[in-house]
């Protein structure tokens, strides 16, 4: 396949902000090679459907420019670009037969009678239904539309396919044959494929380039490998595979203190640099207690077919492990990690991020103290009825204590105190460094859990502080 | 003995008693005084009598002519209504859409008299636009019922189906053509049912605006207030058939056209 150098589509600053002020890309930047597979990854709501959109022409970036071979088509309707579309639910034309959804793009064209036939004929061949002509799309399986859908978009030769979250229909197995087949279809045809999905899976299965977005903003663009094991920052390395994402700290060279351990490492960052460490499951090794560089308490094992998952505790943190040997819940283990397998990024933003357990009065606890919030507020829409359930938005029953919520604060807003009883939590001052107007503090609980504390008054190394975190301050988020 | 037992069948009772009694029975008496004569013979007189005095096909064509007209302005005023505002991003879209059916909710004989004043006001004189009348005063009365199940259509029509029409090289225009309207016609074969068979029978319309011409609901009370039943009787069944023919060719497109849409919502 040839796949040129030569920018095929380019976008430009591009920024969405609706009416309502809510702003759903901004400041993207993106170019796309001829031929190539791109994939827009990332969770619901991170602005890629409103990225394609875009370059359809459904709608128009506030703004920036958006470049077809050099030329700026960010205002032209979508009937005037050489871009075509697969729908998320298909939407064929249901008054309509399969050779009549097929040959409405080539109509508009005004192509003769003879050249529709061929071209359809020849897009149903290549789609593998051949002989459904006739067939009313209504009676057409969900896989059968699928291609519909594909053929429709394909047989009018656009120089750009966009596919928005195309096999979200479709069962699992069916799903798998369709990626293969899309993949195919694609080094088959030459056209450039954009393609939006929220499945890590699927982007890192078919894509030559994926965009990880999150919150409007790209996170990362990279190929599969590369967002896959050298993801840039914490959320591309949550999103992409089962990750344990750590807080920690550089504590000499190539030495990388998180998860209450010291690890060797192969990054080289400047000690005292705060970081966040990245461990995939499958690369924890389990050794005897104290053969490891850090010990813990095996808490669950799951059978998962070609693998176990096994979570250790140590201290408060936990890490999960995947590995074909069983373990025992409550048997004690060393786990290491191999240096290379350590991936160590500087840390941007020095966010906590701490567990909170639910009380049976649905209220959030931590280290042996309520907090001021309960769980209707964190569950959005959710309602406490009167027979003391849980209810979420659409009137299901939840079980709250089956959830973890996740607390974050910033390092900022939490207060340290000498009296040690009045923090949420208590510990030692391991760690200080002077930045400038504050002093950036970690301060280790008994627990082994570290937290990043901004102060602008200078306290001694190994003080014992609470640390005083104010409820309104914190986010809740719902741990997947 | 078997003691009766209370099931969810015997609340179907009253209905079916209803039924009966109200529906059926008089259908039968409607019938048998059709094709009966005064002295009680079975005849076809009045059947051949309607189909060769011009006074009774004469009637027949004139109210169809009002219903035709009354059905045509109704589409033409009701579905750019009904698109613009089940297509707009209007807040509070059903007080939009109450506002214009709202005429429903005010009491028919004072809206007929509200009407038969403006009209006197302009013409002068009623009895001048004797069919203008009926069309002014139907269209007012059935409105509603057009807008209503065309809005409906229009609304529930997936938006990704006109994208996929731009997308596909369908300008505004085309896209409209060619997807809005033929999957609106469900919406416009209600309407027109809803609209259509009243305005042919609805003699109050007229009486109330003054208006002397006959449609056919007036001429079988007509016959009916000459003692005539037989005739009456005939006309009343005539219209019926009408009816049937009509419905069911109409509901025969409607299903095709829902299980398509209900097929795309799969």
């Amino acid at each position: 396949m040839s796949r040129s150098d030569e920018h095929i589509i380019e976008l430009k600053n591009i920024t969405k902000t609706y009416d309502t002020g809510f702003t759903a890309v901004s400041d993207f930047n993106l170019y796309v090679r001829k031929g190539e597979f791109i994939t827009f990854l990332g969770p619901s709501g991170c602005g890629k459907t409103t990225t394609l959109r875009m370059i359809a022409g459904f709608e128009i970036p506030t703004e920036g420019e958006i470049l077809l071979n050099g030329k700026n088509i960010a205002s032209l309707p979508p009937y005037e670009r050489p871009i075509n579309t697969v729908f998320q639910r298909y939407a064929l034309f249901p008054h309509m037969n399969t050779y009549e959804n097929i040959a409405f793009g080539l109509r508009q064209k005004k192509m003769s009678e003879d050249e529709i036939r061929r071209k359809v004929r020849r897009v149903l061949e290549l789609v593998d239904l051949e002989g459904f002509e006739r067939r009313s799309v209504s009676t057409l399986s969900g896989g059968q539309q699928q291609r519909v859908a594909i053929a429709r978009a394909v047989v009018n030769e656009p120089e750009i396919l966009l596919l928005d979250e195309p096999l979200g229909a479709l069962d699992l197995k069916m799903r798998k044959e369709m990626q293969l087949e899309l993949k195919e279809m694609h080094e088959r045809l030459g056209i450039t494929f954009i393609y939006v999905t929220h499945d890590q899976e699927e982007a890192l299965t078919m894509s030559d380039t994926i965009v990880v977005m999150s919150e409007g903003r790209i996170q990362q663009i990279g190929k599969p490998e590369d967002i896959y094991n050298e993801p840039k920052n914490a959320f591309v390395a949550d999103f992409i595979g089962d990750s344990n994402i750590f807080n920690g700290i550089m504590t000499g060279k190539l030495k990388a203190r998180f998860s209450g351990g010291e690890f060797d490492c192969v990054d080289d960052i400047e000690k005292g640099t705060h970081i966040t460490a990245v461990v995939r499951p499958e690369d924890v090794i389990i050794v005897p207690p104290g053969q490891g560089t850090i010990d813990g308490v095996v808490t669950s094992v799951i059978f998962k077919g070609i693998h176990y998952e096994i979570t250790v505790e140590s201290g408060k943190n936990e890490m999960v492990i995947q590995s074909v040997h069983s373990a025992t819940v409550g048997e004690r283990v060393g786990m290491k990690v191999d240096p290379d397998n350590i991936h160590i990024m500087i840390a941007e933003d020095h966010t906590n991020y701490f567990e909170a357990d639910i009380n049976s009065a649905f209220r959030l606890e931590f280290n042996g103290k309520v907090l001021d919030t309960s769980v209707t507020k964190i569950i959005r829409g959710s309602k406490r009825t009167e027979d003391g359930q849980i209810v979420d938005a659409n009137g299901d029953v939840i079980d709250p204590r089956k959830m973890r919520i996740i607390a974050a604060i910033r390092p900022e807003d939490i207060e340290m105190t000498d009296q040690v009883d009045e923090g949420l939590v208590d510990g030692y001052i391991s760690d200080l460094i002077y930045k400038g107007d504050h002093y950036s503090y970690v301060i280790r609980t008994d627990l082994a859990q570290d937290f990043i504390v901004d102060d602008e008054y200078l306290w001694n190394m190994d003080d014992h502080v609470g640390l005083i975190m104010p409820t309104e301050k914190m986010s809740f988020r719902l741990k997947k | 003995m078997k003691t009766w037992k209370f099931s969810r069948k015997s609340l179907g009772i009253p209905y079916a008693v209803f039924l009966l009694l109200f529906v059926a029975l008089p259908l039968l008496v409607l019938v048998y005084y059709a094709f009966t004569n005064g002295e009680g013979h079975f005849t076809v007189s009045n059947l051949t009598g309607f189909f060769t005095d011009p006074n009774t096909l004469g009637t027949l064509c004139y109210s169809f002519a009002i219903a035709a007209v009354t059905t045509l302005v109704c589409l033409l005023l009701a579905y750019p209504t009904a698109y613009i505002l089940a297509t707009s991003n209007l807040k509070r879209k059903q007080v939009w859409l109450l506002i214009f059916i709202m005429s429903m909710w005010i009491n028919f004989s004072l809206r007929m008299t509200a009407l038969k004043e403006v009209l006197t006001l302009i013409e002068g004189n009623l009895a001048r636009y004797p069919f203008l009348n009926a069309v002014v005063g139907m269209t007012y009365d059935f409105l509603p019922f057009m807008i209503l199940p065309i809005y409906n259509t229009i609304s529930r029509l997936d938006g990704a189906l006109i994208e996929a029409a731009k997308d596909l090289g369908a300008n505004d225009t085309a896209a409209f053509l060619k997807i809005t309207l033929p999957l609106s016609v469900p919406g416009i074969i209600s309407g027109v049912s809803m609209v259509f068979l009243p305005a042919m029978t609805n003699y109050v319309v007229l009486d109330m605006l003054y208006n002397s011409t006959y449609i056919m609901g007036s001429l079988i009370g007509s016959y009916f207030s000459a003692y005539n039943w037989h005739g009456g009787s005939m006309i009343a069944l005539i219209l019926l058939a009408i009816i049937i023919v009509f419905t069911v060719a109409t509901n025969g497109a409607d299903d095709s056209d829902r299980a398509g849409i209900g097929g795309a919502l799969l």
